[in-house]
C-alpha cells in the first residue's frame, strides 16, 4: 500500500508531498509518483503522529469507563500514533504477564501503539518494588514506571526506586504529591476552596516532592519524570534542578494549561482532577515553562469515568478529565494562539520530546524520510464548539464540553495506516482488513 | 427564589425580608393558635445525612407550623451516602410527594448539586452542607442580632454598623462561612479571631477583618462575640495543642466579657463545648443569646419556607 499526502504544510511551514510506502516514509518533497491513495492535504498542517506518554486505558478491570480499544480510538481521533498505558489498572501492571496482556492487546485493537507502563511498587502499595526488571526485560519492554495515582511517598523507597530502574535504563514517573499534606483534599488550597469548604490540596504538597525527588535523583545519578507539574512553584523547582545539570523531564496536561480552580464554584465533578486545576497565575507560568522548554512535554492524563461516579456529589466523585481527543485543540488554544509555540515546537512537545523520554522507536527524525510513517494531519483554521461528538472513548468526562476550541484532526496515520480519514475515525473493522 | 442554598444568594432587601417575615412568626408563635395554614397540603421532607437533633426538630416545628405535613428521613453510614444514592433517595422522596425538601449531608456542596444537576423539582433548603454552609442558622443569628440591638425598631432594619466578632474554628464551620456572607450583605463589619490552622487561606473576598487572638478582638469592643463549637477531634490533628490553651486564648470567659459593653452579646448555634470555647457562666449570663437562637430557628424556617412558597406562586 502506497500513500500520497499532497500539498502538507509541514509543521505549519512549506508545502510539500509526503509518500508513504507500506510502514515507512520514502520521500518528502515535490512527488508525481503514482500511489494507491491519495490525500489532499491543502490548508493542513502535518504533524508527526502524537505521543502521549500519560494515559489511563482502565483495562483491565476498569472497563466501564474504558477498554483499550476504546481508549486506542480515542487516542487516533485525537491524533496519536502512540499512548503510555498507565500502570493503575485491576489487576496493577506490576508484573510482566500484565504488561505483556497490555501490549498484545493494544496490537490486536490496532490503533495506535500501546505502550504499558509498570508500576514501582507492587500493586501500588508503596511498599517493595514491582517486577521492574521482569517488565522492562518482557516483550513489553517497559521503560516507564509509575505509580501514578498514588505518590511513591517514602524517600527511602524512591531512591531505591530510582537506582534500581536506572539499571535497565528506565525512568520515574512521579507522580508527586505528598500524602499527608493532602488528607481528603479535594481542590486546590487557596480562594475557591476556601468559599466552598472543600479539602485543600495545598500546591507545597507538590513542590516538596519536586524538590525531593531532583535532589535524589541527582545524588544516585538517575533520571526522573515529573508528571502533571501543576504549580508556578514546581516550574521554578524545575528551572533550578536542570539548571543543575539534573536529569528531569517534566509534564504537564493540557488541562492545566487551560482551566482554573474557580470552574468549581458550581461544584460540577467534571472538574474535579488530581493534581487539581489552580489559579490563573499558575497556568500562565505553566505555558512560559512549555514555552522556555522547562515543561519538556504536554501528555493528556486522560482519565475516563464512568457516568455514575461524575454524576453524584464532589466529595464522591473520582478525580480525572478525559483528555486524549481534545488534546492538541487545547494545546493550538493555549500555546500555539497564543504565540506561544510554533508547530515545530508542538510536534517536539506532543511527539519527539515524549518519544524520547519514553524511549519509543521511530519519532526522533519526525516527517523525514526513512522514519516510520507516523503522521498527524490537522486543519488549525476549524473552530468549533467542543462537544460529545469529538468524544470517542466510553467516558465522556471532558471538562471541555461547551467550550469553542480551534483545530481538528483530518487525518492520522498510523505505521502507514490510515486511522482517521476526512476527520472521521475508521472503523474496527475496515482497520482489520487493511 | 426557589432553592435556599448558600447566603450568597441573598440580596440585603431579601434577607431583611426574610427577618421581617420571621419577625411576624414570633407573634404568630405567641398567639393561641400558633398555626398558619400557608402549607397546608404540602409535604415537607427532612432529609438528613448527618445526626442533627437540634435542626431537624427545629426544621420539623416550622413545617408543622406551617401546616405542613413532615416526612423524616434519617440516614448515616456510608452505604447511602454515596452519590447515586443520594440521588436516588431524593427522587423517591419527591415522587412520594416532597415539594420541599430540607437537606442536611456532611459533605460541602451537596444542596448546590442537587439544584445544579435538577435531580429533583422540588424546593431545596440547604440545612447545612458539610464545612460550607448553614444559611438558615446565618439567618437566625442575623435576626437574634437585629432583635437584641435594634429593640422595638428592628423592623425594616439591615444591620448596618453593627460589629461582629466570630471567633474559633473558622475553617470547620459552616456557620462561620454563611455568617460572615450575610452579615457582610447586611452591612455589619465582622472581625475573625483564630489560631492560623484554624483560618482558611486566601479570604481576603470575605470583607472580614483577621485577627490572632480573642483578646484583640474584644479589644475592638464589638457588639457580639459568636463563638463557634470546636470538634475535640481537631485537637488530635494538630490545629491546636490542647483544650486547655485553646480556651485561655480563643475561649470566651467572665473576664473577656467584662471588658465588653454590657450591650454586647454572646453568641453561640449550639450543642456548646462549656469550659472549652465557651464558660459556663457566659453561657448563662444575660448577655448570652444561645437559647433565644434556638427560639428563633422555628420563626426563620418558617419565614424561608413561607418565602420559598410564596415565590414560587
Amino acid at each position: 500500500m502506497t500513500i500520497l499526502i499532497r500539498g502538507a504544510s509541514l509543521f505549519g511551514g512549506e508545502k510539500s508531498d509526503i509518500y508513504i510506502d507500506g510502514d515507512t516514509i520514502r520521500d518528502v518533497g515535490s512527488i508525481s509518483t503514482p500511489a494507491d491513495r491519495v490525500i489532499d492535504a491543502n490548508g493542513l498542517i502535518a504533524l508527526p503522529g502524537l505521543v502521549d506518554l500519560h494515559s489511563h486505558l482502565r483495562e483491565p478491570g476498569g472497563e466501564g469507563a474504558e477498554t483499550i480499544l476504546s481508549g486506542s480510538r480515542a487516542a487516533a481521533a485525537g491524533g496519536f500514533t502512540t499512548v503510555h498505558a498507565m500502570a493503575n489498572t485491576s489487576p496493577v501492571a506490576d508484573t510482566a504477564e500484565l504488561v505483556e496482556l497490555v501490549a498484545e492487546r493494544g496490537r490486536h485493537a490496532g490503533y495506535v501503539q500501546v505502550r504499558p507502563i509498570g508500576a514501582v511498587t507492587r500493586d501500588l502499595a508503596g511498599e517493595q518494588l514491582a517486577d521492574i526488571g521482569g517488565m522492562a526485560n518482557s516483550h513489553a519492554a517497559v521503560t516507564v514506571f509509575s505509580d501514578d495515582g498514588r505518590c511513591v511517598g517514602d524517600a527511602l523507597l524512591m531512591r531505591r526506586a530510582l537506582e534500581y530502574v536506572s539499571t535497565f535504563g528506565g525512568v520515574i514517573a512521579q507522580h508527586a504529591q505528598d500524602p499527608r499534606l493532602t488528607v481528603d483534599a479535594v481542590l486546590n488550597e487557596g480562594r475557591v476552596s476556601s468559599e466552598l469548604g472543600l479539602r485543600g490540596w495545598p500546591r507545597v504538597a507538590e513542590e516538596s516532592i519536586i524538590a525531593r525527588d531532583v535532589l535524589l535523583a541527582e545524588y544516585v545519578g538517575a533520571r526522573l519524570h515529573v508528571c502533571h507539574v501543576s504549580t508556578a512553584g514546581s516550574v521554578d523547582v524545575i528551572r533550578w534542578a536542570k539548571k543543575r545539570g539534573i536529569e528531569v523531564t517534566a509534564e504537564v496536561t493540557p488541562h492545566h494549561l487551560l482551566l482554573t480552580d474557580d470552574l468549581a464554584l458550581s461544584y460540577d465533578p467534571v472538574f474535579k482532577v488530581n493534581p487539581p486545576l489552580r489559579t490563573a497565575e499558575d497556568v500562565e507560568e505553566l505555558r512560559r515553562a512549555v514555552a522556555d522548554g522547562t515543561i519538556d512535554i504536554v501528555a493528556t492524563d486522560h482519565a475516563p469515568h464512568a457516568r455514575s461516579t461524575k454524576d453524584c456529589t464532589w466529595h464522591d466523585a473520582s478525580f480525572g478529565m478525559v483528555g486524549l481527543e481534545s488534546a492538541l485543540s487545547v494545546v493550538q488554544h493555549a500555546l500555539v494562539d497564543t504565540g506561544h509555540l510554533s508547530w515545530s515546537d508542538v510536534a517536539r512537545v506532543l511527539s519527539v520530546a515524549p518519544a524520547t523520554i519514553g524511549r519509543v522507536e521511530g519519532y526522533a527524525a519526525p516527517l523525514a524520510a526513512g522514519s516510520l510513517a507516523n503522521i498527524t494531519l490537522v486543519d488549525s483554521a476549524h473552530t468549533a464548539q467542543w462537544d460529545s461528538s469529538r468524544l470517542h472513548g466510553r467516558s465522556s468526562n471532558s471538562p471541555f464540553l461547551g467550550i469553542v476550541l480551534p483545530g481538528r484532526i483530518m487525518s492520522t496515520i498510523f505505521n502507514g495506516v490510515e486511522t482517521v480519514i476526512d476527520g472521521e475515525l475508521v472503523d474496527p473493522e475496515t482497520l482489520r482488513n487493511t | 427564589m426557589k432553592h435556599l442554598i448558600s447566603t450568597r444568594d441573598l440580596t440585603s432587601d431579601k434577607a431583611v425580608a426574610i427577618l421581617d417575615t420571621a419577625h411576624d412568626m414570633v407573634d404568630v408563635r405567641s398567639r393561641d393558635v400558633k398555626k398558619l395554614p400557608t402549607l397546608r397540603g404540602k409535604t415537607v421532607a427532612n432529609v438528613f445525612f448527618e445526626d442533627s437533633t437540634r435542626t431537624r426538630l427545629s426544621f420539623e416545628a416550622a413545617a408543622l407550623a406551617l401546616s405542613a405535613d413532615v416526612t423524616t428521613f434519617t440516614a448515616q453510614g456510608s452505604s447511602v451516602s454515596k452519590g447515586e444514592s443520594l440521588k436516588d433517595t431524593l427522587q423517591t422522596l419527591e415522587a412520594m410527594g416532597a415539594d420541599f425538601i430540607v437537606l442536611r449531608h456532611s459533605h460541602s456542596g451537596v444542596a448546590a448539586t442537587v439544584v445544579n444537576n435538577g435531580w429533583v423539582d422540588a424546593h431545596i433548603i440547604n440545612a447545612g452542607d458539610g464545612t460550607h454552609e448553614h444559611p438558615t442558622q446565618a439567618l437566625l443569628d442575623a435576626f437574634t442580632m437585629r432583635s437584641r440591638l435594634r429593640g422595638e425598631t428592628a423592623r425594616g432594619m439591615d444591620l448596618s454598623g453593627i460589629a461582629v466578632a466570630i471567633v474559633g474554628d473558622i475553617l470547620h464551620s459552616r456557620v462561620a462561612r454563611s455568617n460572615a456572607l450575610l452579615l457582610r450583605t447586611l452591612g455589619a463589619s465582622v472581625t475573625l479571631a483564630a489560631p492560623q490552622t484554624l483560618l482558611p487561606r486566601e479570604i481576603g473576598g470575605w470583607g472580614a477583618t483577621v485577627v490572632s487572638t480573642l483578646d484583640e478582638a474584644i479589644e475592638t469592643r464589638p457588639d457580639v462575640v459568636m463563638t463557634l463549637r470546636v470538634q475535640k477531634e481537631r485537637m488530635s490533628s494538630g490545629f491546636f495543642p490542647s483544650e486547655s490553651e485553646f480556651s485561655a486564648l480563643w475561649g470566651m470567659n467572665d473576664s473577656r466579657l467584662s471588658r465588653l459593653p454590657s450591650t454586647s452579646i454572646v453568641m453561640h448555634p449550639g450543642p456548646m463545648n462549656r469550659g472549652l470555647e465557651i464558660s459556663g457562666s457566659v453561657a448563662d449570663s444575660a448577655q448570652s443569646t444561645v437559647t433565644e437562637q434556638v427560639a428563633n430557628g422555628v420563626a426563620i424556617r418558617m419565614a424561608v419556607l413561607y418565602t420559598l412558597m410564596g415565590d414560587s406562586r
